[in-house]
């Protein structure tokens, strides 16, 4: 177990290299130049332009600024946005409002997709589970913009439950609106794979010889469709909560939320080559650390699954 | 075990009064395509302590009969009408509620297919441990309970193996725990459907044994469920034959087994493996080949995997050890043995599917081991194999003129054409309609499939067909068409069989020579009716014995 997690731990290094790589070279490559525009297209006097390049290494060719970033990055120094932040102190500001509407929107779909999946399961064909259905049909359908704008005039405008912008600071209150949105297409997929999962374990063998033994019919569902359901639907959700981190820039940008997604979209505007590698390479070291947690939670449901 | 067994013994014979009385009971279920009538106006009495089987081929209704008793019928099937009475009370139409009172310690269940019937994901001792607490055995020390019950079922180290999931048990030892759960609450009625159709017959043996001596210790009444005639005489006091949802007969085993009445029990009789003692007609017999024209040689054959251990080391095992035999052309070899003994391991090397580590095998004076690439690709022409699963055979997404097309292609033989007219002749050898082809697997009935399964190992005119188990995931009469089927083609083909097979029934009606392996190594080999009359292993002895009902005609 230990020498698994270990392995997996070495594996992310050259994911990481590579991400930081591939991102750095995007961003070295895209048309348009950063310091042109960053005087807003008026004349520069050619000494500071000249030091600006140098500030941020422009004037070197593209492996040694990626070099210079790599050795910056061993002392924890992740650079300096153009307007003279530490980017380390950008993300340190941004990073955590992500985090906190991404665990949001994860607990929302987890919670509800898993209960109305469950039930729209154990009464497949009926009235609940077609209803439900098309709702997430729905939900899939319909780009996230548009649930966004539609719940901020529904209930943050119109009904006034709750404020239709995040204020500063963007307190756990605030969030609960837009983690609803954010999680609500992934919420359409967990109800979908419960749905799908409980169906199938209702009829299986081991399903109805507990029904043989004398259980009741809620222990039955707890103890024996349930948790055998829940297998697939958690590597979903691991793989979710990477999507959830990344896929936050367009409700944050609907609810005017400060958050990694805003960092990021105006990094990428701005050419900052160092904001962007930054935000991206957190983004990806997320992603895989949920990811080897699914698989350490995934032996612990299944006990089949086990790790040398 | 005292103080558990809380119900009485047997009821006095004076006491006439059935156990389970099920009236005229009709089961429909609600199809795609209206409602279909599994179960019509069947009748069938259980006296307390008494053990009933019914037999049957499947879709007869026989464990729609079953679960209709204990309210577990899929969510589309209903008792449409008749009665079920329980000592006296009628189920029929009882509620989820009543169901659940009646479950566990009025009426135990122990399934067919061990592998699928305990949950993956909860441990042994838990999975007992909620049947007795569901039922309100719980108490104190419900974990020595549940030892005690486990050990009861014939299970070693019960407390310890409580603490293992399923997989770390062997089909065996899994049904033990099933029958441990199904009687752990003392049930006055157990439902036994197929116990043992999944598992090798010496265990098989065993289990029914002991299975039966615990409901005899208990007064248990049982309901069994069999398509095994042989087995249902040998272990039950009254048999009811079902067909097509039909009670068509029932009466005491034996004088059922010797003076069938309705002519599907003469046929399930006749067609029966464990009852017959007779090789099929029209093979060849050893004597009319020359004795030493032998296409398939196997000498000091030798095969060891390589298991990964705790972390980096590794195990060897030895699944064929220093095994030799020879295959006359136009005869059928048999080789016997429990799960585990190596045979299928033989099978895959001698399709050269698998490397052997050492040893030779020669086919035709050929070393295999040798043949280049070019040479294998020709080699497989000649040795065609045929496989147990006759669902996972064949691709689902092939259609029947694809499947059976498909070698010729690969192999390069004939046009478009002439492959169709093959593949229609083939067809015809194997007693299926030339419409089949357009069909899919998902069509075709079991035996059906493995009709296809064989006219693919036909189609590249083999001389050597493998059979691994060819025949053992079909109902009897299904099976002894195919037995039948491949016995005539062996006649008109000069086809030579290697059959792979633990069931010692079906060797008797097919095999010519028999190899009989245990754990790897060859135990005994000869002539099938050498191994049969004296058999020079206790080994095989033993295998001999646990074929059902085999002393019951003699």
């Amino acid at each position: 177990m230990l020498m698994y997690m270990l392995r997996r731990l070495l594996q992310m290094l050259p994911v990481f290299f590579g991400a930081t790589l591939l991102v750095y070279f995007l961003v070295f490559a895209t048309p348009g130049d950063p310091i042109a525009a960053l005087s807003g297209g008026k004349p520069m006097s050619p000494n500071v332009e000249a030091a600006l390049r140098a500030q941020y290494n422009l004037d070197q060719p593209f492996w040694i600024q990626y070099g210079l970033y790599l050795k910056n990055l061993l002392t924890l120094d992740l650079g300096v946005s153009f307007s003279g932040q530490p980017v380390a102190d950008e993300l340190a500001r941004a990073f955590p409002v992500t985090a906190r509407l991404a665990v949001l929107a994860l607990v929302f779909e987890t919670v509800f997709g898993v209960l109305f999946g469950l039930i729209a399961g154990l009464r497949r064909g009926r009235f609940f589970d077609s209803s439900v259905l098309v709702l997430s049909l729905v939900v899939i359908a319909v780009p996230t913009f548009v649930l966004g704008f539609i719940f901020q005039y529904v209930f943050g405008v119109e009904l006034g439950w709750a404020r239709p912008t995040v204020g500063s600071g963007a307190p756990w209150g605030d969030l609960i609106m837009p983690g609803v949105v954010l999680g609500l297409v992934s919420f359409a997929y967990v109800l979908r794979l419960t749905r799908t999962s409980v169906a199938e374990n209702m009829n299986a063998d081991f399903v109805r010889t507990a029904t043989a033994k004398g259980l009741s019919r809620s222990r039955v569902v707890r103890v024996h469709i349930l948790r055998n359901s829940l297998i697939p639907v958690v590597t979903f959700l691991g793989a979710d909560l990477g999507m959830l981190m990344g896929g936050a820039i367009v409700t944050e940008g609907v609810f005017n939320i400060p958050g990694v997604g805003s960092l990021l979209f105006d990094a990428i505007l701005k050419g900052e080559t160092p904001t962007v590698v930054a935000v991206v390479s957190v983004l990806v070291l997320v992603f895989v650390l949920a990811n080897l947690l699914v698989d350490l939670l995934y032996a612990l449901l299944d006990p089949r699954i086990r790790y040398a | 075990m005292e103080t558990l067994t809380n119900t009485a013994p047997a009821a006095p014979a004076t006491e006439e009064r059935p156990l389970l009385d099920m009236r005229d009971v009709e089961i429909t279920f609600q199809g795609s395509n209206g409602p279909v009538k599994a179960v019509r106006g069947a009748n069938l009495t259980v006296m307390p302590g008494e053990t009933v089987a019914i037999v049957g081929e499947s879709g007869s209704g026989k464990s729609t009969m079953a679960l209709a008793a204990m309210g577990l019928l899929a969510k589309n099937g209903k008792v449409t009408s008749g009665q079920i009475l329980f000592d006296g009370r009628d189920l029929a139409q009882a509620t989820e509620k009543e169901y659940q009172a009646v479950r566990g310690d009025q009426i135990g269940m122990v399934p067919q297919d061990p592998m699928s019937n305990l949950n993956p994901v909860w441990k042994i001792g838990f999975q007992v441990k909620e049947t007795l607490r569901a039922n309100g055995l719980g108490g104190k020390d419900i974990d020595g309970k549940v030892a005690e019950v486990l050990t009861e079922a014939g299970l070693p180290d019960a407390e310890r193996r409580a603490k293992q999931y399923p997989h770390e048990f062997s089909g065996g030892m899994r049904q033990r725990a099933l029958i441990s759960i199904g009687l752990a609450c003392r049930p006055r009625l157990l439902i036994a459907d197929e116990p043992t159709s999944a598992l090798d017959v010496t265990v098989q043996r065993q289990i029914l044994d002991h299975l039966d001596g615990m409901t005899a210790e208990l007064g248990t009444a049982v309901l069994f469920i069999t398509h095994d005639l042989g087995l249902a005489a040998e272990r039950a006091e009254k048999v009811v034959v079902m067909y097509k949802g039909q009670v068509v007969e029932s009466g005491p085993a034996l004088e059922l087994l010797r003076n069938p009445q309705h002519p599907y029990t003469q046929r399930l009789i006749a067609s029966a493996p464990s009852l017959s003692s007779r090789r099929l007609a029209g093979g060849t017999t050893g004597e009319t080949v020359a004795a030493d024209d032998n296409v398939i040689e196997v000498e000091h054959l030798t095969k060891v995997f390589k298991i990964r251990d705790k972390g980096f080391r590794k195990t060897e095992f030895t699944a064929v050890d220093d095994l030799s035999f020879a295959v006359k052309r136009g005869t059928t070899t048999a080789i016997v043995g429990e799960s585990g003994s190596g045979k299928s391991t033989v099978a895959k090397m001698v399709l050269n599917l698998l490397e052997p580590t050492s040893g030779t095998i020669r086919f035709d004076g050929e070393d295999m081991g040798r043949l280049s690439e070019k040479e294998l690709f020709r080699f497989r022409r000649r040795v065609q194999p045929i496989f147990q699963d006759p669902y996972g055979s064949l691709d689902p997404m092939y259609s029947i003129f694809r499947t059976i097309e498909q070698p010729l292609k690969v192999h390069g033989i004939g046009d478009a054409k002439s492959r169709q007219n093959r593949v229609r002749e083939l067809l015809e050898q194997v007693s299926m309609p030339a419409s089949t082809m357009h069909r899919f697997p998902n069509e075709l009935s079991g035996g059906q499939r493995q009709r296809i399964a064989i006219a693919r190992a036909l189609a590249l005119e083999p001389e050597v067909i493998i059979c691994d188990e060819a025949v053992s995931a079909l109902d009897v009469l299904v099976q002894a068409q195919v037995l039948n089927l491949l016995n005539e083609l062996q006649e008109n083909l000069g086809l030579t069989y290697l059959f792979i097979t633990h069931d010692l029934a079906v060797v008797r009606q097919i095999a010519d020579n028999v190899v009989v392996m245990q754990n790897g190594q060859l135990i005994e080999s000869g002539t099938t009716d050498q191994i049969f009359a004296a058999p020079e292993s206790a080994y095989t002895a033993n295998l001999l014995d646990s074929i059902p009902g085999g002393q019951l005609l003699v």
